[in-house]
């Protein structure tokens, strides 16, 4: 539920920065979600089209990229992707860390006319 | 035309918490952060654990809606603020600011700020807060860290509640610690039951001690 507030955000960002370049309009904005994020794709559209509205993003197409998140062993040195039911190195079992990567929700780029 | 941004929305929010931490320190108060799910024992913990403090607290309670647990605490004499979300899953830092606007803790006081119970959207905001509880009950099972990696992650101290019922829920101790361990090496786990008083000492000194030292390091 979060994504309300982080849209609103992630508007304001897009419209100041398509401002700064005199855009007419804004077609695309490209977002990269970390899974550990907890932000949810389709809440995130559904609040978007709302917000945008009268804006000139409205109508704009967002494109996302899922960010996985990854362990690091401290015991045999790998790092892998985020399995689903325990944090155990899949080569040594050893209990391993998360490294910091799948908490993000970046606007990579827009595209704008 | 594409326009590189390449910005974290989250970044902001960690601005916001850092001035938030400015203004506790002029305030000369210290806060800490509690999270848990609805009904793991938040109030509860505040209630059985503050009278065992020396330092004087206050609370503010975040809830979707209600002064339920503001009234409770009220009347048991702790001095504790409301703040309603209107259906929001969290608190943000700056509701936290503006509430510290009409709500004034005295210097050397411990600001406790329980937070809204979930334990996926609060992960994601910080309040500028330098001790961060998390709490389990055991009747929400011993697989929360893995459900719930990120609410652990960082925690200064995480709290399991309701051992009591651990025999009624088949809660595997040892997993829930291997769990905790993987987000935490070093964090402290206090085993404890609000019904029945088990492990409150435990924790009420560690809680005395970690605060004694951040007094120390200023």
């Amino acid at each position: 539920m979060h994504e309300l507030a982080l849209t609103g955000k992630m508007l304001s960002l897009v419209l100041s920065e398509a401002e700064k370049h005199q855009a007419r309009k804004v077609t695309k904005i490209k977002i990269s979600i970390g899974e550990l994020s907890g932000v949810i794709e389709e809440c995130v559209a559904y609040y978007f089209q709302v917000a945008a509205r009268d804006t000139i993003a409205a109508g704009a197409e967002l494109e996302f990229a899922k960010c996985r998140a990854t362990l690091f062993c401290p015991n045999c040195g790998r790092k892998f992707a985020k399995k689903p039911r325990d944090f155990n190195c899949p080569v040594c079992g050893g209990l391993s860390r998360l490294t910091g990567e799948g908490r993000e929700c970046f606007v990579e780029s827009i595209e704008v006319e | 035309m594409e326009i590189e941004i390449g910005r974290d929305l989250f970044a902001h929010e960690a601005e916001l918490a850092a001035a938030n931490r400015r203004l506790f320190k002029e305030k000369g108060i210290t806060a800490l952060n509690l999270l848990a799910a609805p009904g793991a024992g938040k109030t509860s913990l505040i209630r059985k654990t503050v009278p065992l403090l020396k330092y004087s607290v206050a609370v503010i309670e975040g809830d979707p809606a209600s002064s339920v647990d503001t009234d409770l605490l009220n009347s048991l004499g702790i001095t504790a603020f409301q703040i309603n979300t209107e259906g929001g899953c969290h608190l943000e830092a700056s509701m936290v600011a503006k509430a510290l606007e009409s709500f004034q803790p005295k210097p050397g006081t411990l600001l406790i700020i329980e937070n809204v119970g979930n334990l996926i959207c609060t992960a994601a905001f910080p309040l500028g807060e330098s001790i961060r509880m998390v709490m389990v009950g055991a009747s929400e099972g011993d697989d929360k860290p893995f459900k719930y990696p990120d609410i652990f992650q960082g925690a200064d101290a995480v709290i399991l509640n309701k051992i009591d019922l651990k025999p009624y829920v088949d809660f595997d101790s040892e997993r829930f610690r291997r769990g905790i361990r993987a987000l935490g090496d070093q964090v402290p786990i206090f085993e404890v039951s609000c019904k029945t008083g088990e492990g409150l000492a435990e924790l009420a000194e560690w809680l005395e001690q970690r605060v004694d030292q951040l007094w120390k390091e200023g």
